[in-house]
């Protein structure tokens, strides 16, 4: 225990400069959860994804429809126990800065698809029975401050002309990953009013959403739905709700590559600053390690005494950065949240980093040590400066 | 007798450590003429480096009056006192302190960086003051390839390169062996006879204090006169 | 006041590791800035170089993106008339009205699909473009299902080289050509036929009308002209801004992503910086005091540690900037979420982002280097002269 106490003495022999170093770790501490964390958030609508849902969407891209006259041939399919449809509406609310994801839904077919949508039977009732009724996330409620009965007016962006609603329901979502920032309209509003105005476009839908009985046939089912339509006019391209939703974090590959590159530069940060203090630390000790030297210590006994600042000291730091992470990454989900509505800190990245600054302790006190080691006493004992 | 050129007049200092109030110089007088070599002795803990330090306007007194020159040491404001020092003094260390990272040259050209001389000027001042102490061939060499005494030759030559009229050493061979420590105090003399420096030097070297014509003792913060 | 430059310099050299480090942490977090402001630059250099000054681009209302727009014939055919639209010698209006919609492919390398543009041109197009140039084979035979692919999809997306074939809408294409744009987005996109790709997709709507003007003064008359016409439903905007709001969000994004990093970086950074210059001071307390003893002021021994720190910052900055160069070489590109479309852009340097990081790298020697040498300057001499 004499040790213990020789390190901690050591470590704060230099109180600004150790706590300088601690601040140091912390904030890349701080820095590398958070940047994880708005990696994970791209992700976060892949990890919320059923495996007992496909997606079926046009082959060529999301810019297409599918008929929606597909839907008797895919139900009959063995294996499917439920289908629903939806259409991307794309509507502005005021300003098109105010984008929420908006999707023309086939109201009881898809509600009964995402049980992770808890709305209370009584508003679902109200949605069923009122063409324009709408239903929205607690989380786009409380942006806009709407509540259930007031009306609302989007204008549509690929359904031109403008477009009245009114509030029936606000969903919770089951789980925390489950997004409460989207926007459900009925399908048939939609299609109604385009059969009237622009006739080809009516009749057309964005995805399917296939309900299976059994996730591990999916790849099969997903061929099998895409033979039957090879070849006509709208192909589809069917994969599993997961495939789906990675499929747009891989439109941004290049940006979550830069997030993963970035937070490794702050772990490489980290290890500057701990690496300098170690190494300024032990210069000034050399003379003391040739004394303890000559009093009859042995190399090990000064490795274990350089470790043990330097590994706790990037335990303080590291503790430090896991608890100034809370705060500063509630600050940034409250910032991006109409963008990223799940922006949720993992654990496990907490102990990443953790184990980090751990990591980045131990080879920030290698070098120090080959050369307390090294240096001959005499050598040692002469350096007085 | 000629009027003096360094004039302590009842100078006491004390320090303030918790609350208690520890005197180290009690009431002294002293009066050094220009020219003069003034050697003082006395065991450590006696006030010496304080004494010095007053007179080089590096620390002030808690009360009396120090003057060199006829200037009023005590009552610059500290830059002015900055300015003076840089003009009137050279300061010679136990422990030489030069610059590790600056040569024997740059060393020795600190104090001419506070003048406006010209580069070629500082120069020519460098180079006589190095050849005064004898080491004008190692003006390249970093502190760390010198000897003790030849590190404090330098420290000389920095001394004298503003071309001061006074001169302070505090224990100039305290830490060299006794050849260095004999070279030293022959420059020092030399200064003091062929340029007509004032020096007032802090030693507890009987050997080194045999080159000064004057002794002082001082002694528990007094200050006995004693030729 | 006189500086102790040369004194500055020299401690920065006898420390040699501490400094290694210092310099290189600042130089990581100067790279990082660079990095992202070059993205930022690089992405509004590809947008600006889309789109003439006198060009103007017509799409439906509220629509926002070509992608999204639907221009009937009917319509196409009314605008096309208008006196604003410069004509040729001839008599033929130079207007081009165009289909543009996205087609899902994967990438080279990834396998990973993502959203390729398609544009369906006419002869005018490419007139209305005086930037376009073919690089490589020749340009489709009209009646056929040839393509000529924009330099980089041809580079990043499989079966968009010249030779290879692309499968949409029932037929495969065949890439006959590579084209440039003077690095504009349009490099991102493939160009066919405009009747050839309606007829494949079962579109027989425009997505887009661009024109060249009289004049551009005439802008505004033109614009005023169409969208107060009920039949059109139209929104007309200059094509340089047409272009610029396209990727409003993802500059956004960047900047927004970048800065918060350069920040959280910079502070990394900073307490790097002062640990070292409190050491330096620490170390050197003994020499502070002989400076201040041999006359120099409290105003020169706190410029000295600030140069000291300025300079570290300095070579840190030069480095980080340096090393941010040969991001040059490395194209990027990602999905624009404004259009859902495949944009592929380049590190752009330019002078102001070399003076901006210099600054940054400034600033942070400054604020480290600041407080230590705050304390040097504090030092009393007699307590510094006795310090061991």
């Amino acid at each position: 225990m004499k040790v213990l106490k020789l390190v901690s003495k050591n470590a704060t022999r230099h109180l600004l400069r150790t706590a300088l170093t601690i601040l140091g770790l912390a904030i890349a501490v701080m820095a590398f959860a958070v940047i994880r964390t708005s990696i994970d958030a791209w992700y976060a609508g892949a990890r919320a994804s059923s495996p007992n849902r496909l997606v079926i969407t046009n082959a060529i891209s999301l810019v297409f429809d599918l008929p929606v006259a597909y839907k008797d041939k895919i139900a009959q399919i063995d294996g499917v126990t439920g289908i629903s449809w939806a259409q991307w509406f794309g509507g502005t609310y005021v300003d098109p800065k105010n984008f929420f994801p908006q999707f023309a839904i086939d109201g009881e077919t898809y509600l009964d698809l995402y049980p992770e949508y808890i709305i209370p039977s009584e508003q679902r009732e109200a949605f069923l029975s009122e063409r324009n009724a709408v239903i929205v996330g607690r989380a786009l409620a409380d942006r806009f401050g709407w509540s259930i009965g007031d009306p609302i007016r989007l204008t549509g962006t690929i359904f031109p002309g403008e477009w009245d609603f009114v509030i029936r329901g606000i969903y919770t979502g089951k789980m925390e990953t489950t997004d409460e920032s989207q926007w459900f309209m009925r399908y048939d509003y939609l299609d109604e009013r385009m059969k009237v105005e622009a006739p080809p476009r009516a009749g057309q839908v964005g995805s399917f959403i296939v309900q299976i009985d059994d996730p591990s046939r999916a790849a099969q089912m997903s061929a099998f739905i895409d033979s039957l339509f090879v070849n006509s006019l709208a192909e589809t391209k069917t994969q599993t709700e997961e495939a789906f939703q990675l499929s747009f974090v891989a439109m941004a590959s290049s940006i979550v590559t830069g997030l993963r590159i970035v937070s490794f530069m702050v772990i490489g940060i980290i290890l500057l600053v701990l690496a300098n203090t170690m190494a300024m630390t032990a210069r000034e000790r050399v003379s003391e390690y040739a004394v303890m030297k000559t009093l009859g210590f042995r190399p090990i006994h000064i490795v274990g005494l350089i470790f043990g600042e330097s590994l706790v000291i990037a335990g303080i730091g590291g503790l430090l950065g896991v608890i100034i992470t809370f705060p500063i990454n509630g600050l940034l989900a409250e910032v991006i949240k109409d963008y990223f509505p799940i922006f949720k800190l993992d654990p496990l990245t907490l102990v990443l980093g953790l184990v980090s600054s751990l990591i980045v302790g131990f080879v920030a006190a290698v070098f120090p040590t080959l050369k307390a080691v090294r240096t001959p006493i005499v050598d040692g004992l002469r350096i007085i400066d | 007798m000629s009027e003096s050129f360094v004039e302590l007049r009842s100078v006491n200092k004390s320090y303030w450590r918790d609350r208690l109030e520890i005197p180290v110089l009690n009431n002294i007088n002293l009066s050094v003429p220009e020219g003069e070599f003034v050697a003082l002795m006395g065991p450590s803990g006696s006030g010496k480096t304080t004494l010095l330090n007053l007179i080089a306007g590096i620390d002030r007194p808690s009360a009396g009056e120090v003057s060199v020159n006829g200037e009023s040491v005590s009552q610059l404001s500290e830059g002015a006192l900055a300015r003076w020092r840089s003009r009137n003094i050279g300061f010679v260390f136990q422990f030489y302190n030069l610059m590790p990272v600056l040569n024997a040259f740059e060393n020795v050209e600190l104090p001419l960086l506070l003048t406006r001389l010209s580069r070629s000027e500082r120069r020519r001042q460098v180079e006589t003051a190095l050849t005064i102490v004898g080491l004008a061939d190692r003006m390249k060499h970093y502190p760390n390839q010198l000897s003790g005494g030849q590190e404090q030759r330098v420290a000389i030559a920095r001394a004298i390169v503003t071309d001061p009229r006074l001169i302070l050493a505090d224990e100039p061979t305290g830490d060299l062996d006794k050849v260095s420590a004999e070279e030293v105090m022959e420059l020092l003399s030399r200064l003091n006879k062929e340029f007509n420096k004032t020096i007032i030097m802090v030693t507890h070297d009987p050997r080194a204090a045999e080159k000064a014509h004057v002794w002082r003792h001082l002694d528990k913060g007094e200050l006995n006169n004693k030729q | 006041m006189p500086l102790l430059v040369s004194y500055s310099y020299k401690n920065i050299l006898a420390r040699k590791l501490t400094s290694t480090l210092t310099v290189f942490g600042i130089g990581l977090v100067v790279f990082v800035f660079c990095a992202v402001l070059m993205l930022s630059n690089g992405l509004g250099e590809t947008l600006i170089a889309t789109g003439e000054d006198d060009n103007a681009i017509v799409i439906r209302k509220a629509s926002q993106t070509e992608v999204q727009s639907i221009i009937y014939r009917d319509v196409a055919n009314a605008i096309k008339a208008d006196a604003a639209i410069r004509k040729d010698p001839d008599g033929t209006p130079i207007v081009t009205s165009e289909i543009l919609v996205l087609i899902n492919q994967p990438k080279r390398g990834s396998n990973e699909p993502s959203n390729v543009p398609v544009r369906g041109v006419s002869e005018m197009s490419i007139r209305i473009r005086p930037a376009f140039e073919l690089i490589e084979g020749r340009m489709w035979r009209p009646g056929t299902s040839e393509i000529i692919a924009g330099a980089k999809v041809a580079e990043s997306f499989q079966g968009c080289g010249l030779g290879e074939t692309v499968r949409f809408g029932m037929r495969d294409w065949t890439v006959v050509g590579i084209f440039e744009t003077g690095g504009s987005g349009f490099e991102s996109e493939l160009w066919g036929d405009v009747d050839q790709l309606m007829d494949a997709f079962g579109r027989p709507v425009f997505s887009s009308l661009t024109m060249q003007l009289t004049s551009p003064d005439e802008f505004d008359s033109f614009k005023a002209r169409l969208e107060g016409d009920p039949r059109y439903t139209a929104e007309v905007m200059r094509e340089k801004e047409y272009y610029e709001e396209q990727s409003r969000f993802t500059t956004v994004f960047i900047n927004a992503m970048g800065v918060t990093i350069s920040i959280i970086f910079s502070l990394g950074a900073i307490v790097g910086a002062m640990i070292t210059m409190y050491a330096a001071v620490a170390n050197r307390t003994t020499e502070i005091g002989t400076l201040r003893a041999l006359g120099f002021g409290r105003r020169s021994v706190l410029f000295a540690f600030l140069i000291e720190s300025l300079m570290i910052a300095l070579i840190g900055g030069a480095i980080g900037i340096l090393g941010a160069t040969f991001l040059r070489f490395v194209e990027v590109s990602t999905t624009n979420w404004n259009t859902f479309a495949e944009l592929a852009f380049s590190f752009e340097i330019s002078t102001e982002i070399v003076i901006y990081a210099f600054i940054f790298a400034v600033v942070m020697g400054f604020v480290g280097g600041f407080l230590p040498a705050v304390r040097a300057a504090r030092f009393r001499i007699v307590n510094a002269l006795r310090a061991k």
